[in-house]
C-alpha cells in the first residue's frame, strides 16, 4: 500500500444533515469505510433555558420545559412541576396526578413513534414514517382536546392541572388503546423479521453495560445494554408505584435491542394507561392552597380575598422555602431531572436541567469505534437524541 | 392578452381564411382565442410557484410540525412541495423551522448562500420570526437578521395548517411580486 | 435500613464541612482537598453513576461557586449530592478519570461558569461558539436582552420591570 492511501480522511457530517435528527455535527475520521475516530460537536441549538428560567417566576417557567424536549412534552412539564412541588413540599390531588400520568405515558408513545419513524427512515424504510405519524396524530389530537395545543401545552400547573379533562377524554383514550396494539404489531411485522433491518441493526453500535454506566447513559440506551434502571421503578414519582408494568431490557446492547426495548415500552405504556383509566378518581384537579394555585374563576366575583390571592400570585408568584431539590422522571430518552436551587425569593436562583440526551450522545464515539461509516446514522438514530435536550 | 390563472373559456373558432386579405373580423377573433401570450417571467414563476422544493432543514420544535406537514394527514404534496431535498443546492425554499442560535447563525447563512437563485425563505414559528419567548444571549432575535425572509408564519409551533397557509401565501407572492408588502 | 451516606460521613470525618437534609435529599459539602477521596469513598459505597455535574453561582456570596456532583446508586436505589465550594479562579480536580461521562459535563461547567478543572483532557467550550467571550450563567453576566418595541411604550428590558421581591 502506498503512503497516500493510508492517510485518514476527516469528514464533517452536519450540522445540517438529514440523518442527524437536528443540528448535530459529527466529525468523523475515516480510513476508507472504517471509522477511526468520531467526535460529536454540539451547541448549535443552545437556547439559554437555564439562564432564562432564573429570570422568571416559578409559574412563568412552565412555558420552557416542553420547548426543551419537544417530542415528549408532557413528560417534560411533569418533571418541572414535580420539582417545584417537591420544593414546596406539596403534592397534586390524586385525579391530577393520574391525568398527568396518562398524558405522560401517551407522550412516551408519541416520542417513541417519532424514533421509530425517523430511525426507519434513516435506513430507507420511508413508508413507516407515514404510519408512525398517522398514529402520533391521534395522540396529538387527544393532547389538543385536553390542552388546546398540539405540542407546547402548558397544561400542568404547580399543584395540579390548568383545568379538568373535557368530556369524552376517557372514551377517546380507550379507543386509542384498542386500535394501537394492532398497529404496533403491524410495525413489528415490517421490521422485526425484516432481513435488511436486522442486518443493519444487529451488532451495530454496541455499547456494553459497563461503558454505558461510566458515561452516565440512561433510558432505552442503558436498558438495551441489559441494566434494568428505570426512574419509574427505582425512584417512583407521580404515582407510578401503584401500577404493574415491566421494564424491558436487552442483552446485546446493539441498535436492534434498543429498538426492541422501545417497542416493548410502548406496550407497557399502554398497559399503564389502561390501568390508570380504570382507577381514575373523581375530585379536584388543582390543589386548594391559595398561596400556590390560582383561585377558581367564579370565586373572584364573590370574594375580595380571592382577588387579592389572584393578584399576588399573578404579579409576584410563589415563594418556596430556601433549599435545593432534584426531581427526576423517566423520559423516553432516559433520566430527565430538574435541579432547582431556591433562595426563598419568587424566582429560582438556579435551574439545572439534567438532560439524558446529553449524556447518551457522549457515548457515541464508543459505539462507533471499529464501525463503518454507514453505521453512523444507525447509531445516532438508536440513541434517539433530541437536540433541544442536548443543548438546552 | 396575459394569462395567469385559467385559460379563457371563449368558444374556439376556426379561421378558414387562406390569406390575410380574406380575413374577416371573425377570423381575427378566432386567432386570438387560439394563441396565449404571456411573458417569460410569468410563465417561469407559474412553474416555480407550483413546485417549490424545500431544503430539509430542521432546527427545533417546529421541525417536528414540518415533518407532520409532509405526512399523509396534512400532505404538503397537494401543493407541489413534498420533495424535501437534503442538499441546499437542490432546493429553492428554506423553511427555517425553529430557533437560531448564535452558533448556528453562520451555518444557516452559509446554507442559504449555497442555495441557487431564485430562492425563498419562510420563517416558521415565533422564534425564527422574532425570537419568540426567548430574548437572551444565545439566540438570534429573528432569522431576518441573517437572510431575507419572504413569509413569516406565527405560532409556537404553528399548526401544520398554518405552515400550509404560509406556503400558499408564498406562492401568491411568487406569482405576483408586486403583492409584497414593504415596510 | 442504614443510610449509606452516614457511612460516608464517618469515613470522611473532618472533610465534610457541612451537611444538610432538605425534602429527604442529603447534601454533603466537602472541602476541596477531600473532594477526590469523597468521590472515591462514595463510589466504594455503591454510588457508581455520576448522574449530573453542575455548578451554582452564589455571587456576591463568598466563596463564589459551588460545584455539585449528583451521584446515584442503582442497587439499592439512592442518591447523594456532593458539593465543593470554590472561589473565582480556583480550579477543581477533574472527575474524568473515574467517569468518562464527566468530560462533557465539566466542559459545560467551564463553558457557562468559567470554572476550570485540573486534569481534564480537553477543556474547551462546548455549547457556546469557540470565540465567545464571557460565561453566560454567571450572575453578573447580563441576560443580554434586545429591547422590545411596543407602540406607545418606551422599550424596557424585562428584568428591569420585574423586581426581585425578596433578597436572601
Amino acid at each position: 500500500m502506498s503512503e497516500l492511501t493510508r492517510e485518514t480522511l476527516v469528514l464533517n457530517m452536519g450540522p445540517q444533515h438529514p440523518a442527524t435528527h437536528g443540528v448535530l455535527r459529527v466529525l468523523l475520521e475515516l480510513e476508507g469505510e472504517a471509522i477511526v475516530g468520531a467526535e460529536p460537536v454540539i451547541g448549535y441549538l443552545h437556547t439559554g433555558f437555564e439562564k432564562e428560567m432564573e429570570t422568571r417566576t416559578y409559574h412563568q417557567n412552565i412555558v420552557f420545559p416542553p420547548r426543551i424536549e419537544y417530542l415528549a412534552t408532557f413528560i417534560e412539564e411533569q418533571a418541572y412541576v414535580l420539582a417545584v412541588e417537591k420544593l414546596l413540599g406539596i403534592s397534586a390531588p390524586p385525579r391530577a396526578t393520574m391525568i398527568r400520568l396518562i398524558l405522560a405515558e401517551l407522550s412516551r408513545i408519541a416520542s417513541h413513534l417519532v424514533y421509530l419513524g425517523t430511525g426507519a427512515m434513516d435506513l430507507n424504510v420511508s413508508s413507516l414514517l407515514m404510519y408512525c405519524f398517522r398514529d402520533r396524530e391521534e395522540i396529538l389530537d387527544i393532547f389538543e382536546m385536553v390542552s388546546g395545543q398540539r405540542m407546547m401545552h402548558g397544561y400542568f400547573r404547580i399543584g395540579g392541572l390548568q383545568w379538568d379533562v373535557p368530556t369524552g377524554f376517557t372514551e377517546r383514550v380507550r379507543t386509542f388503546l384498542k386500535t394501537f396494539p394492532s398497529r404496533l404489531d403491524e410495525f413489528e411485522t415490517l421490521l422485526t423479521d425484516n432481513l435488511i433491518w436486522r442486518e443493519r441493526t444487529e451488532g451495530v453500535a454496541v455499547l456494553s453495560a459497563e461503558e454505558a454506566l461510566r458515561y452516565g447513559c440512561t433510558g432505552p440506551l442503558l436498558r438495551g445494554s441489559g441494566v434494568s434502571y428505570d426512574v419509574r421503578k427505582a425512584f417512583p414519582y407521580g404515582g407510578y408505584d401503584e401500577f404493574t408494568f415491566d421494564v424491558p431490557v436487552g442483552v446485546a446492547g446493539d441498535a436492534f435491542d434498543r429498538y426492541r426495548v422501545r417497542m416493548e415500552e410502548m406496550r407497557q405504556s399502554l398497559r399503564i394507561v389502561g390501568q390508570a383509566l380504570d382507577r381514575l378518581p373523581e375530585g379536584p384537579v388543582l390543589i386548594d392552597d391559595r398561596k400556590v394555585a390560582l383561585p377558581p374563576r367564579g370565586e373572584l366575583v364573590r370574594s375580595m380575598e380571592a382577588v387579592i390571592h389572584q393578584f399576588k400570585l399573578v404579579s409576584e408568584g410563589i415563594h418556596p422555602p430556601a433549599g435545593e431539590v432534584y426531581a427526576a422522571v423517566e423520559s423516553p430518552r432516559g433520566e430527565k431531572g430538574y435541579y432547582i436551587v431556591s433562595d426563598g425569593s419568587n424566582r429560582p436562583w438556579r435551574v439545572r436541567v439534567r438532560s439524558p440526551s446529553f449524556n447518551n450522545l457522549q457515548a457515541l464515539p464508543v459505539m462507533l469505534a471499529h464501525g463503518s461509516v454507514a453505521d453512523v446514522v444507525v447509531a445516532i438514530a438508536s440513541i434517539d437524541i433530541v437536540l433541544g435536550d442536548v443543548d438546552r | 392578452m396575459a394569462v395567469t390563472g385559467g385559460v379563457s373559456l371563449r368558444a374556439t373558432l376556426v379561421s378558414r381564411a387562406a390569406t390575410s386579405a380574406e380575413a374577416t373580423a371573425a377570423d381575427v377573433r378566432a386567432l386570438e382565442s387560439n394563441v396565449l401570450t404571456t411573458t417569460v417571467d410569468r410563465m417561469a414563476s407559474w412553474a416555480r410557484k407550483n413546485s417549490l422544493w424545500p431544503a430539509q432543514f430542521g432546527l427545533a420544535c417546529c421541525a417536528i410540525e414540518m415533518i407532520a406537514v409532509a405526512q399523509s394527514r396534512f400532505d404538503i404534496a397537494r401543493f407541489g412541495s413534498e420533495a424535501f431535498r437534503a442538499s441546499p443546492r437542490q432546493a429553492d425554499l428554506m423553511i427555517v423551522s425553529g430557533r437560531v442560535s448564535q452558533k448556528m447563525a453562520p451555518v444557516l447563512q452559509h446554507i442559504y448562500e449555497q442555495m441557487l437563485d431564485p430562492k425563498w425563505v419562510i420563517a416558521m414559528g415565533d422564534c425564527a420570526s422574532c425570537g419568540g419567548v426567548f430574548n437572551n444571549y444565545a439566540l438570534v432575535q429573528g432569522v431576518d437578521k441573517l437572510v431575507p425572509v419572504d413569509v413569516y408564519v406565527a405560532g409556537c409551533p404553528p399548526r401544520p395548517e398554518a405552515l400550509l397557509y404560509g406556503l400558499l401565501k408564498l406562492q401568491e407572492l411568487i406569482a405576483n411580486p408586486s403583492a409584497r408588502r414593504r415596510s | 435500613m442504614t443510610d449509606p451516606t452516614d457511612a460516608l460521613v464517618g469515613q470522611l470525618g473532618a472533610g465534610v464541612v457541612e451537611q444538610t437534609r432538605f425534602r429527604d435529599e442529603r447534601t454533603l459539602v466537602v472541602d476541596k482537598a477531600h473532594l477526590e477521596p469523597a468521590l472515591d469513598a462514595a463510589f466504594g459505597l455503591g454510588f457508581t453513576v455520576l448522574t449530573d455535574l453542575t455548578a451554582v453561582d452564589r455571587h456576591p456570596g463568598v466563596p463564589r461557586f459551588e460545584v455539585v456532583y449528583l451521584l446515584t446508586s442503582l442497587v439499592p436505589p439512592a442518591r447523594l449530592r456532593l458539593k465543593v465550594r470554590v472561589a473565582d479562579g480556583e480550579t477543581v480536580p477533574s472527575a474524568t478519570g473515574r467517569w468518562p461521562g464527566a468530560n462533557w459535563l465539566e466542559r459545560e461547567v467551564y463553558d457557562l461558569f468559567g470554572i476550570r478543572f485540573d486534569g481534564h483532557p480537553d477543556l474547551t467550550r462546548i455549547l457556546m461558539p469557540d470565540d465567545w467571550e464571557g460565561y453566560p450563567l454567571r450572575k453578573d453576566f447580563a441576560l443580554v436582552e434586545e429591547p422590545v418595541q411596543f407602540i406607545g411604550h418606551t422599550p424596557k428590558v424585562p428584568s428591569q420591570i420585574i423586581p426581585k421581591s425578596k433578597q436572601p
